[in-house]
């Protein structure tokens, strides 16, 4: 019997030839990661209580990107107990202020094909992205990963989603995720996890990949995988990483819990409305819709050619006089690149203001939070109550593209509109 | 962690997420700092009127979103008994067994009233509504973590496994 990519690297972390679907597993960790907001601080007692020694330095990421910059002197003394952790412990990878961490964790390479990848964060999913298995974990589960390096899972059954055929003009990787959460539903992969593949996956950059894989924890499921090819492997050698690559596949007699067939030329732009990231609508049936902030960014939307879309949307025009646009790259990496490219002059001079990479007002920590009774059409990948603020706001969910056209109008607003002729040949004949 | 839990229930919908019942913005408080805000976006008053001891019963998908245990650490702190409902989001339902948080599924939760008085046994599976009379089937605890729940959570069983008193 076959068996599904998640199965072969749960096989291969605990050490056996064949493992399927419902098994209890005790696997070897190859990357654990925490932030700070949900690291150190909170595993720090009960990690010293149990003896206070790591299982390997090497495979322990910690990224501060919650609180920074830091809002309040409670957000600075987190940074700062994570920042005297880390060095304590002599970790070789701690970063900080450089972005959300699951976008740091793949660009320095942490992220392969293969690899179990555990992290304090339900986002760590989109490290699924690479091919990798990635999940959320809480920092209690994370005690015991810094101790031993191992934990136990469940082997999780697989909902395939296949897309094929050709994006239409003005429609992204994320109007795929939206349309699919709203298909499956946000508990309805619980326990499971989304295998993405067809031809409209294969076409996708890898930005785009992992909007699709951060997103996976949406419908409920433990990750989001795409099968690794060659642009993965050109991304990480572009990284500096020199080893072999493991070009995990699903077998072609793997079992799946259910498949999903799409075609994605018919797909519309997708907005998910409040507040739940299933409650998903085309943008015709929400477009008009007034807004008060937009939001360009976060490790769901925020890399470079997230902000080449929105710059191309958004040059030589203003932002509408009734709302704030915040753009926030996913990373430093990112900034830097879009700065060269000149991305950067068009977004303020269209009236955006740039903030520092961080996960920031997506989660309501930081630089952008929202007040009672204000609505924000965003790029990230969460539209819950009280997410980005005030339990009394509303936050929508879109492509960079949409959420640019929005700015322009200040209400929702459908992408097409505003998409130059010229990029609607690339897009076609990419 | 005892394995039968007895208390008065609080009734709650569908998709209770972690960030109804631990907010963003107030993360980085103490625990007692945050605990006043916790489910307050759906019930303002929640952290008044609970006492040690009462049960929250759910719809579908309680603890989505967020792998953040300071969702868990907010209920410990207001002493919650434990959390029955139709099905729980995966990470939730993990975290809540590793700090000893009682957690169980039911089919159909529409059956149990607020102020109910409800029994739980955990290792039979049990849920017994001692207002109505009542005796319904829930899940029970994975056989695999029978140990882990009897010891009272994560740290104390890795502190067995590891040899640490």
């Amino acid at each position: 019997m076959g068996m599904t990519m998640s199965e072969k690297i749960l096989a291969k972390a605990s050490g056996q030839a064949n493992v399927k679907a419902g098994d209890i597993v005790w696997v070897k960790v190859d990357i654990a990661m925490m932030h700070d907001l949900l690291g150190p601080w909170l595993v720090d007692g009960g990690f010293r209580r149990l003896g206070g020694k790591l299982f390997d330095k090497e495979k322990v990421v910690v990224v501060s990107d919650h609180c920074t910059p830091p809002a309040t002197v409670q957000q600075a003394d987190i940074l700062k107990f994570t920042r005297d952790w880390s060095r304590n412990q002599e970790l070789p990878y701690y970063y900080e202020f450089e972005g959300p961490c699951h976008q740091v964790i793949v660009e320095h390479g942490h992220v392969r094909p293969g690899r179990l990848i555990l992290g304090t964060d339900s986002h760590t999913c989109m490290a699924g992205g690479l091919g990798a298995f990635a999940t959320g974990i809480g920092s209690t589960e994370m005690i015991g990963v810094l101790l031993t390096g191992e934990t136990w899972l469940k082997v999780p059954e697989t909902i395939k989603v296949v897309w094929d055929g050709q994006l239409p003009h003005g429609v992204y990787a994320k109007d795929i995720v939206l349309k699919t959460i709203k298909d499956i539903g946000h508990a309805g992969a619980t326990y499971q996890t989304i295998e993405f593949s067809g031809s409209a996956i294969s076409d996708l950059s890898m930005d785009e990949r992992l909007v699709l894989s951060n997103m996976a924890v949406e419908a409920g499921a433990k990750t989001g995988l795409i099968e690794p090819d060659q642009k993965v492997v050109d991304y990480l050698r572009s990284k500096g990483v020199t080893e072999e690559i493991d070009m995990i596949s699903s077998d072609e007699d793997a079992i799946y819990s259910r498949v999903l067939y799409y075609n994605a030329s018919e797909l519309e732009p997708q907005v998910a409305c409040p507040h739940e990231v299933d409650n998903v609508h085309a943008v015709s049936s929400v477009e008009g819709k007034a807004v008060d902030q937009v939001y360009l960014g976060s490790c769901t939307n925020g890399r470079i050619s997230d902000l080449r879309i929105a710059a191309q949307i958004l040059k030589g025009k203003k932002i509408s006089k009734n709302i704030r646009c915040l753009v926030v790259p996913a990373s430093q990496h990112v900034w830097m690149q879009a700065n060269k490219e000149g991305i950067l002059d068009i977004l303020t001079e269209a009236g955006c203001i740039v903030n520092m990479p961080s996960c920031g007002a997506c989660g309501g920590f930081t630089s952008g939070v929202i007040g009672a009774g204000e609505v924000v059409m965003s790029s990230s990948n969460r539209n819950f109550r009280g997410r980005m603020g005030s339990p009394k706001g509303e936050v929508y969910l879109g492509s960079p593209a949409a959420v640019a056209a929005t700015a322009i109008e200040g209400k929702i607003t459908d992408p097409r509109k505003y998409l130059p002729k010229e990029v609607m040949v690339n897009v076609i004949h990419h | 962690m005892s394995f039968i839990i007895r208390g008065r229930v609080w009734k709650y919908g569908d998709n209770i997420n972690t960030d109804i019942i631990s907010p963003g913005q107030y993360m980085s408080l103490p625990v007692e700092k945050q605990a006043v805000h916790a489910m307050e976006a759906i019930d303002p008053s929640f952290s008044e009127k609970v006492q040690p001891g009462d049960i929250l019963v759910a719809g579908n998908n309680f603890g989505s979103g967020s792998s953040r245990e300071t969702a868990q650490m907010v209920l410990k702190y207001h002493q919650i008994g434990a959390i029955v409902a139709n099905s729980f989001a995966r990470i939730f339902y993990r975290n809540s067994i590793n700090v000893g948080l009682p957690v169980v599924e039911m089919a159909d939760t529409s059956v149990i009233t607020e102020g109910d008085e409800v029994e739980i046994n955990l290792l039979e599976g049990k849920i017994i509504n001692h207002t109505k009379g009542t005796e319904h089937k829930g899940t029970k605890l994975p056989e695999h973590l029978i140990e882990m729940v009897k010891l009272g959570g994560l740290e104390p069983y890795l502190a067995k496994k590891l040899g640490i008193s």
